[in-house]
């Protein structure tokens, strides 16, 4: 994956976010917003429970989703069973990143620590990128510019250009941790070497099934699955979809090359046909 | 319980998911399904203001079950100690103790003492001209006790004398019974018991087990004994001075306990020592005599007294001429903020100086202090940003309905804008008694300055002008020592210089103190809070030490320091037996080395280290030579932890349940409603909804959310946090919803006796109903950060609720009051005040 860095190559991070630990405080949101400098989108307030923030966006790039559920956390007790489940989402930094694969500029990169990074003066707003993200993480930010426009492409006020996480690369350029890592009070959201995350992750989720939390599995630890496995996974307490995430998320770029080929093969079969038109004609 | 832990106190609860992660069962008791609940192993829902009626359960199962911690409550806490056989409990009273006058609705403690104790008389309550007897006179965890020497007169070990604490306990709460608790409080008798055993089973040898609370307890009319209560199972339960115990007092900034320690209290100065009165302590020798115990470490008061004159006013400050003591400023009342509002509403205060507080938001019936303020001659206000108390002359829900129209207010409004946290040094004081330093980062902006700064150059600028007066009432004033070294463009004061005086030094040489033991009460140590001393000891900011938990020991000795004496953990003694062995190897903390004849261990021993637990005080000892090695309770008169108070507190020497000022029930146990003791102010900007009142049908409670902070002041203008919390809600329960046709995401207007408010409804599982005594209760949650400015605005919950105060600390009753709701929007303009009052004569 990251061969093309030769001596400069990172072991892989990425985050496990164990949601079992999740308090809501949300200090993850604003850790990345102050780090980032990701603007304020609007004081709307939802009724989602205690989520205001609603998804990932251009502006989000820290949600912490919130689930009222009439279902015990362990076992099944059934008097006042309530749960009330939390989870800090994020860029998944895919294996096989399909926003990476569609980006006509080279703006969208991998880093040399196995993160996939937008550099913003390089996006020209093509926004190719948005829908081939299976998770409708990264987005255009339709907000007025701030900075002086890099690119003459991009002229008018809004912004325009795509934002996601980018698991605070200039941290990382620093030897430090993401600022949402940081930020977490209870470690629900753990930074480190992959390898190791996921090792960490499978003894977790052994004591939580030990323990009788229901529900409890891990989201985006397997490197078979269809985006390769996430640079940041987690560890979950009901369906993905619960959470509002894809229960089975394949990269959309997966069949690209066969359809090339099945459309090279078509587009073959289009010439041979008005060849064999002509020639036919020709008699 | 009481608190919401992991939404306000989010750093300190890793703490208590750690605990989780190790097996610790942790319960949450609370109104709602919170983010702390979510996180807690169990949940048991209450119904706001009826905590004590549920920890008197407890109490009554540990005694009935035979749960107690034997050992320690024989030898640490006052169990065995035989009281006044004029005292007569609540349930001989039904709902009062002995000594009830209900003229001047009070009571009269002298049949709260201990028996045959020569000094009876009143006790507690300074500021309100009771005469203190020898030996007495404090409400902070009894100065004293009257004691001649540190043991009480008549005792029963084996706890069986009918007039011995132990017994007058197990009676006061016989019928706090499992079904009683479920009635009163709304839970389950299940769940209750399976709570008791659980608290039972953290206890003994082998375990402890913690409280945590912060202000769902405090904000009561019987605040204070709510805490009592847990006090009392603690004691019981053996799990004070140890590793893993304790009643935690979590607090809603970050230096609350900053704030006591070095008081913004009217009551008290540095160190908790006593603020004089004008009747009480006419002179220096009764109010020496009033505040010195004659054993416990209060015996030293004079001690930290004069050392912190010293402090205050150097040379000026002499035997000769009493210490200055009577130049010093004088209560003469209540004098809290609540009564100050009222005064302010009567037009007796004039000016009034607002720091780091929001009252116009923060406190009960805020509509009564915006009204208030409207009646100042001049206003300060030091602030961060412009909050509502300085805006409530042109914008406010006054101005709105017409009630206060600006042209008409004469208030002088001067706002000057204060530096936040890192554009400043100082120390922070938090819940654990923990001063940790911080550095400036940044330089404040145009105008702002620190409280350092602003207090300093006025008290310059003060003395500058008194410099010449020949006036008696300025001498403090010129005597002040106030030569404080300053830095930068601005002229910052050294915040360290400050700490330094605060940690204390000897007079003659200048010697940083090692700490407390070392002040002496002739005049050569200064002092400026003695529970600090030794803070800056050898020269060093103690405060400021940073040294990781991995590079050091078990307690963490060198990040930052406790008060008192670096010491992690209060009467530590309590963690080894009464031979001074630790009570098992798991829960070892501090012991008796008898080959090197002096207490050791983990910590700091909270004991004088050469006392031998088998130390028995000779009949002249005084102080702490009066108190017994197998006594670890030092500050306390008899060394001893106090299941009964004989004195300190104004409402009771026991905890008893009693309903909020404003409830829809009827005392379970007793005729006698409410807290008889409790603080009212009935006038027409404060009025009282009936007991049971059909229009006010509902327990209102407020509280706080992770995103934003108290009033709001800090966090409505922070556009990051803003955009979390961004509008005012409540919450309600589908069932009431639909009772009551509040539609989700729509608004409901809530009102109660004084106003009403508008809201965002949110409707949630997580604010059931409950049964109480054979009916349904509906519970209505309302978050009280809003007011009219900043970027999210919305009206304020405190606007609803009035004030009626504990009387031991004067403390509103925040956490439980009624209310009713409809859906829709408030009427606004004139409007408003028409609704409220058509509600109040429908309520009659």
């Amino acid at each position: 994956m990251l061969d093309s860095y030769g001596t400069e190559a990172q072991e892989r991070v990425g985050f496990f976010t164990d949601t079992s630990v999740c308090i809501g405080c949300k200090a993850c949101e604003v850790a990345c917003k102050e780090w980032n400098l990701v603007p304020e989108d609007g004081l709307v307030w939802t009724g989602e429970s205690y989520d205001n923030t609603s998804e990932l966006g251009a502006n989000t790039w820290r949600h912490v989703a919130f689930v009222e559920q009439n279902e015990p956390l362990h076992g099944d007790r059934e008097v006042d069973a309530l749960r009330w489940l939390m989870s800090s989402d994020v860029c998944k930094h895919c294996t096989h990143a399909a926003c990476l694969d569609v980006c006509p500029t080279g703006s969208l990169f991998r880093t040399e620590f196995g993160t996939v990074v937008v550099q913003e003066d390089i996006c020209n707003g093509c926004g190719y990128c948005v829908p081939a993200c299976p998770f409708g993480v990264i987005d255009k930010r339709h907000l007025p510019r701030r900075d002086a426009p890099a690119l003459p492409l991009i002229t008018k006020q809004e912004d325009g250009r795509v934002w996601k996480c980018t698991l605070c690369y200039d941290r990382l350029k620093g030897g430090h941790e993401p600022a949402c890592a940081k930020a977490c009070p209870t470690e629900s959201i753990q930074f480190g070497p992959l390898d190791d995350l996921r090792e960490r992750a499978d003894e977790r989720l052994a004591k939580l099934q030990a323990e009788d939390w229901n529900g409890a599995r891990l989201y985006g630890r397997d490197p078979d699955d269809g985006v390769g496995g996430f640079g940041a996974f987690f560890l979950l307490l009901d369906e993905p979809e619960v959470y509002g995430l894809p229960p089975d998320p394949v990269v959309t770029t997966r069949d690209l090359p066969g359809m090339y080929r099945s459309a090279a093969i078509a587009a073959g079969a289009v010439v041979l046909g008005v060849v064999a038109a002509f020639v036919g004609g020709s008699r | 319980m009481g608190s919401n832990m992991a939404e306000n106190h989010p750093v300190g609860f890793q703490w208590v998911m750690e605990a989780r992660e190790r097996g610790a069962r942790i319960f949450h008791v609370d109104p709602r399904f919170t983010r702390t609940s979510a996180m807690c192993t169990d949940w048991i829902r209450i119904r706001a203001g009826s905590d004590i009626a549920f920890l008197g359960g407890v109490v009554n199962y540990i005694l009935g079950h035979e749960r107690w911690f034997d050992e320690y409550v024989k030898h640490y806490t006052n169990a065995p100690v035989i009281i006044d056989e004029e005292f007569q409990d609540t349930e001989d009273l039904d709902g009062f103790f002995s000594g009830w006058d209900p003229e001047k609705g009070k009571y009269d403690v002298s049949t709260w003492q201990y028996a045959g104790m020569e000094a009876h008389g009143a006790a507690g309550q300074r500021e309100e001209g009771f005469e203190p007897t020898k030996g007495e006179g404090s409400g902070h965890g009894g100065h004293s006790g009257g004691l001649e020497h540190g043991e009480p007169p008549e005792e029963d070990p084996t706890l069986q004398h009918p007039r011995c604490v132990f017994q007058l306990l197990k009676k006061h709460f016989a019928r706090y019974t499992p079904e009683l608790v479920a009635e009163t409080c709304g839970c389950s008798v299940e769940q209750f018991v399976d709570y008791c055993e659980a608290i039972c089973e953290a206890s003994g040898r082998e375990r402890t087990g913690a409280f945590c609370y912060a202000v769902g307890w405090t904000q009561h009319t019987v605040g204070v004994q709510y805490i009592r209560t847990a006090t009392i199972i603690q004691q019981l339960l053996g799990n004070i001075g140890r590793p893993g115990g304790g009643i935690l007092a979590l607090r809603g900034h970050a230096s609350i306990q900053g704030s006591t320690d070095i008081p913004t209290l009217y009551n008290i100065l540095p160190g908790y020592l006593p603020m004089p009165h004008t009747e009480t302590y006419g002179d220096f020798e009764s109010y020496m005599e009033a505040n010195t115990s004659p054993t416990g470490f209060w015996g030293n008061f004079k001690s930290y007294w004069v050392s912190l004159m010293k402090a205050y006013f150097g040379e000026h400050a002499t035997p000769r001429n009493d210490w200055l003591f009577k130049h010093l400023p004088r209560i003469d009342d209540d004098n809290s903020a609540y009564w100050t509002a009222l005064q302010m509403l009567d037009g007796t205060v004039k000016g009034y100086i607002i720091a780091g507080e929001n009252p116009a938001v923060g406190n009960t019936n805020s509509r009564l202090h915006r009204l208030a303020l409207a009646k100042l001659d001049w206003l300060v206000v030091r602030d961060v940003v412009e909050i509502e108390s300085a805006s409530f002359w042109y914008d406010s829900p006054e101005i709105e309905s017409g009630e206060l129209v600006t042209g008409d207010i004469a208030t002088e409004v001067f706002f000057l804008p204060a530096a936040a946290h890192t554009e400043k040094d100082g120390s922070f004081t938090n819940t654990q008694r923990l001063l940790q330093f911080h550095w400036q980062a940044t330089e404040p902006k145009g105008d702002c300055r620190s409280d350092l700064w602003f207090y300093f150059h006025l008290g310059r600028l003060i003395k500058q002008k008194l410099a010449d007066s020949e006036e008696e009432r300025d001498t403090l004033i010129k005597a002040l020592r106030w030569d404080y070294p300053t830095h930068s463009a601005i002229q910052e004061p050294d915040a360290e210089s400050v700490l330094q005086e605060v940690s204390g030094r000897e007079v003659e040489t200048g010697v940083f103190l090692d700490g407390y033991t070392s002040l002496k009460d002739d005049g050569s140590t200064l002092c400026g809070c003695w529970i600090y001393s030794g803070c800056f000891k050898d020269g060093i900011n103690q405060t400021a030490r940073k040294k990781p938990l991995w590079e050091q020991d078990y307690v963490a000795a060198e990040w930052a320091w406790a008060w008192p004496d670096n010491r992690r953990l209060l009467y530590n003694r309590a963690s080894a037996d009464p031979d001074g062995k630790p009570w098992s190897e798991r829960k070892k903390y501090v012991w008796w080395d008898a080959e090197k004849g002096e207490w050791t261990g983990l910590d700091t021993p909270d004991f004088e280290k050469d006392k031998e637990p088998g130390y028995v005080p000779p009949d002249d000892a005084e102080a702490q030579d009066a108190i017994a090695g197998d006594h670890p309770f030092i500050m306390q008169a008899d060394g001893r932890a106090w299941l009964f108070v004989p004195h300190g507190l104004e409402d009771g020497p026991l905890p008893t349940h009693y309903e909020p000022q404003e409830s829809p029930f009827e005392n379970s146990l007793y005729s006698q409603r409410a807290n008889p003791r409790r603080q009212q102010f009935e006038r027409p900007e404060n009025p009282y909804a009936a007991p049971g009142s059909e229009v006010y049908p509902y327990v209102a409670t407020t509280y706080r959310l992770t995103e934003h902070h108290t009033a709001g002041g800090m966090t409505r203008t922070v556009p990051y946090l803003s955009e979390l919390q961004p509008a005012m809600f409540c919450e309600v329960s589908p069932e009431l919803a639909k009772e009551t046709g509040l539609e989700h995401g729509g608004w409901a207007t809530i009102y109660s006796a004084r106003t009403a408010i508008e809201a965002r409804v949110l409707v949630t599982d997580r604010i059931p109903p409950l049964e109480v005594q054979g009916r349904r209760v509906h519970q209505i949650g309302l978050p009280y950060h809003w007011g009219t400015r900043g970027l999210t605005t919305g009206d304020a919950a405190n606007d609803l609720d009035h004030i009626a105060l504990d009387p031991n600390v004067h403390i509103q009753e925040s956490k439980a009051f009624s209310v009713g709701i409809v859906p829709g929007r408030r009427p606004r303009g004139p409007a408003l005040p028409r609704f409220v009052e058509e509600l109040r004569k429908r309520a009659g």
